[in-house]
């Protein structure tokens, strides 16, 4: 017996776009990798837990491995030291991806303006959102995320995002 | 007692000199006769100088008051039953030759003089892995040196393979080529890390298996080295208290206290009782949910993610509390030189209080599950044991210490902000394994809410600021209104407070440990230097020798229940 949307459904048959199925899919199941390094991670744990509760948009899967993640939340400082594990991590993760620098310091080295910080991450890896603050609050991760839903819903399938990024490590 | 401890070391040393600089003798010897003068301090009765708190150096290159050689070097060592503090400093006359180790007195003493080598390029002969800690190893130069510009980056292109240090570490632990090659050894190397879930940050675990024992541990660190150090340098006192919040970014407040607490001992400025309470409750409220984050995450570690639930969500209804208070949930900055930046608001006593059952029940939840879980019991009791002797060699402090059976506590042995007032117990474990260092923490919290209970009923009313305007800024009616308050409140803002020329160090227990502050000051309103004594670099720097022929999955949860916080380890 057939339930849910195919019962009403019946033999009917939908069409619709290819990039909208696939984007509608995408949208509501990012399953983040938590690039978490300093404070911001702590505010991302909050994110996480029952008060803001990232699970009702659909992104509570956190994955420890790039090779089942589609979001890169880059939750904290990067120093000069890390930034060849940041790009190698970004580099694993399977097309599409989509990157976020949570907090001033990933957008732009924030007030480590140092020999060892990076100032920015953007001067290693594409990104597509930043989020403001120091850290931010979980409201903010959440603004962020739903920024990207919003940005998945106008892209395609046909086309290869960030393919002409070059970093200073390239 | 500090006047008869100089007498005494004086008497002792007679070519040094010998003074007292607030609580601590500064101790100054030739180089030749630094290593027999720490191992007498180390190795006499009349010393017992059990503890190498921190090594560090400064360059005199800048200095307005003219020195003989460019770099000094200083130990600053402690005999915690005593309460002797005593800095050892000598005088480097060439960095390239060095000075010699301390190595073989206190293990410690290995991941301190790498970080003065990595930071001063100051060289350590005998030392056995001289080699960068903090900073990557295609790094050029010694970016702590006064010439060093502080904007000057260096890219790192590649991550260090470690397969030297790793194999002289089974060299070291006796597993030789041979025993390798042996057919029933089949040596597994295994990286964790730097961006692992298991390692709650940034720190890399590389460890030799046979099966799923570790026969060798080697750990990088520095990944989140974002210099602070270095900053500071061009900051006025105050404008490095938000810098502060974000070493130990789970106790941020605590951090700020501490620092605080340094420049004004040093100012020699008795802040005002309701400041010292202030202090008090919020220090005692902070390391509460700094052991609740470190529990919540050490369990899920384990695998018991309701405890996670328990703890984390009462320290998430805690952040209405601290959001109210200072306007931010995780980066407080809310101390000022002199005292706090502002005073509780109304209605404070009853919201603390609503916290604090909160944090009592998550506590008590939490510990129900885990007190007579057999599970818990067999995965952590007698795992990763740790000897006192070893710990207080390796530089541990805090929670970690008292776990091995040494109750040392800086609330109790050198007494601060009335804590000899308050009725509290140190609690101290009795094996030193990773079981005894997750109960220290629960019951460290129990004791922590009793200090605030008490705290709550003697806190006075009254200014939270020192009178004196060379510290604290005017209040605003008067920068707006006459000509001298908004003089004062510019001059402040611009000059910063003027502190006297001068070395000192002081310390502090933060949640982690002894928090310690070393500063080097040329009467301006920046400090000329400030190396900070982070609890947990030394306590990782134990963590190989925890760790070895315990199993893989020990290791992950060894981590956990010693807390590090990378905004502090690398600074």
């Amino acid at each position: 017996m057939a339930l849910g949307l195919e019962a009403s459904l019946g033999d009917t048959a939908i069409t619709t776009k290819l990039d909208a199925v696939v984007n509608w899919g995408r949208q509501y199941s990012l399953w983040p990798f938590v690039y978490g390094t300093a404070c911001c991670a702590i505010e991302f744990m909050s994110t996480a837990a029952s008060q803001y509760d990232i699970s009702r948009w659909g992104a509570e899967v956190v994955r420890f491995s790039p090779r089942q993640a589609d979001l890169l939340l880059v939750c904290g400082t990067i120093s000069y030291k890390q930034a060849p594990v940041l790009k190698r991590i970004y580099e694993q993760m399977p097309d599409p991806k989509w990157v976020v620098a949570m907090g001033a310091c990933a957008s732009s080295g924030g007030i480590y303006d140092n020999y060892c910080t990076v100032q920015g991450i953007d001067t290693i890896i594409p990104v597509d959102i930043y989020i403001s603050g120091c850290p931010p609050r979980p409201e903010a991760v959440l603004d962020a995320l739903i920024k990207i839903q919003d940005q998945i819903k106008g892209e395609s399938v046909l086309k290869d995002r960030h393919k002409d990024f070059k970093g200073i490590l390239d | 007692m500090n006047a008869t401890a100089l007498e005494n070391l004086q008497a002792a040393f007679p070519d040094a000199t010998c003074k007292v600089v607030l609580d601590s003798v500064v101790i100054e010897v030739h180089p030749e006769n630094l290593e027999e003068t720490l191992s007498r301090l180390k190795n006499e009765q009349d010393f017992n100088c059990g503890l190498l708190v921190d090594v560090t150096a400064i360059d005199y290159l800048d200095y307005p008051q003219q020195q003989e050689t460019r770099f000094h070097v200083v130990y600053t060592i402690r005999n915690w039953e005593a309460n002797l503090l005593i800095q050892v400093r000598t005088w480097v006359v060439d960095p390239e030759k060095g000075i010699p180790t301390a190595t073989h007195l206190w293990e410690s003493a290995n991941w301190g003089e790498r970080e003065v080598y990595d930071q001063y390029g100051i060289h350590f002969q005998g030392h056995p892995d001289l080699r960068r800690i903090l900073n990557h190893w295609q790094f050029e130069g010694h970016p702590l040196r006064k010439d060093y510009p502080i904007k000057k980056r260096q890219v790192c292109f590649d991550t260090d393979s470690m397969e030297d240090e790793i194999r002289a570490r089974l060299l070291k632990n006796g597993v030789d080529e041979a025993t390798m090659k042996d057919i029933n050894t089949e040596v597994m190397f295994l990286n964790i890390g730097p961006s692992h879930p298991a390692t709650h940050g940034a720190i890399r675990i590389l460890a030799a298996l046979d099966g799923e024992t570790i026969l060798a541990n080697v750990n990088e660190v520095g990944y989140l080295h974002r210099g602070f150090e270095k900053t500071a340098e061009q900051r006025t006192y105050n404008q490095i208290v938000p810098l502060t919040d974000r070493l130990n970014y789970c106790s941020s407040m605590m951090n700020n206290i501490a620092y605080v607490k340094a420049v004004e001992s040093w100012l020699g400025i008795e802040i005002t009782e309701r400041a010292k309470f202030m202090r008090v409750v919020l220090s005692e409220f902070y390391r509460v949910l700094d052991h609740m984050v470190c529990l919540a995450a050490a369990l899920v570690d384990m695998g018991g993610l309701t405890n996670y639930w328990y703890l984390y969500n009462e320290k998430e209804a805690a952040y209405d509390f601290i959001s109210r208070l200072t306007g931010a949930r995780l980066t407080s900055s809310f101390t000022r030189v002199g005292g706090m930046y502002r005073d509780f608001y109304e209605g404070w006593q009853d919201d603390l209080e609503t916290h604090i059952r909160g944090l009592e029940k998550g506590m008590g939840d939490a510990l129900k599950l885990v007190d007579s879980n057999r599970i818990v019991h067999d995965r952590t009791q007698g795992v990763c044991v740790m000897s006192a002797e070893s710990a207080l060699s390796y530089g541990m402090t805090g929670p970690t210490l008292r776990a091995s059976g040494v109750p040392y506590d800086l609330r109790k042995d050198a007494p601060y902000y009335n804590y000899d007032s308050f009725d509290f117990n140190v609690p101290v474990g009795s094996n030193g394994d990773i079981y005894d260092r997750f109960m220290i923490r629960f019951y460290e919290m129990f004791e922590s809410i009793k200090i605030i209970r008490q705290a709550l009923k003697h806190i006075p009313e009254g200014p939270i600021n020192v009178a004196n305007s060379q510290l604290s800024l005017p209040p605003k009616e008067q920068v707006y209104g006459n000509i001298e308050g908004l003089a004062n409140h510019f001059k402040l803002i611009f000059e910063g407070i003027k502190v006297p020329r001068g070395e000192w160090y002081d310390s502090y227990e933060a949640a982690n440990g002894e928090l310690g502050f070393h500063f080097v000051s040329d009467g301006s309103g920046t400090p000329y230097k400030l190396k900070v004594r982070p609890p947990c670099f030394y306590t990782m720097g134990a963590f190989a020798e925890m760790v070895e022929e315990n199993m893989i999955a020990d290791a992950v949860i060894n981590l956990s229940c010693i807390n590090i916080i990378g905004g502090e380890l690398d600074r």
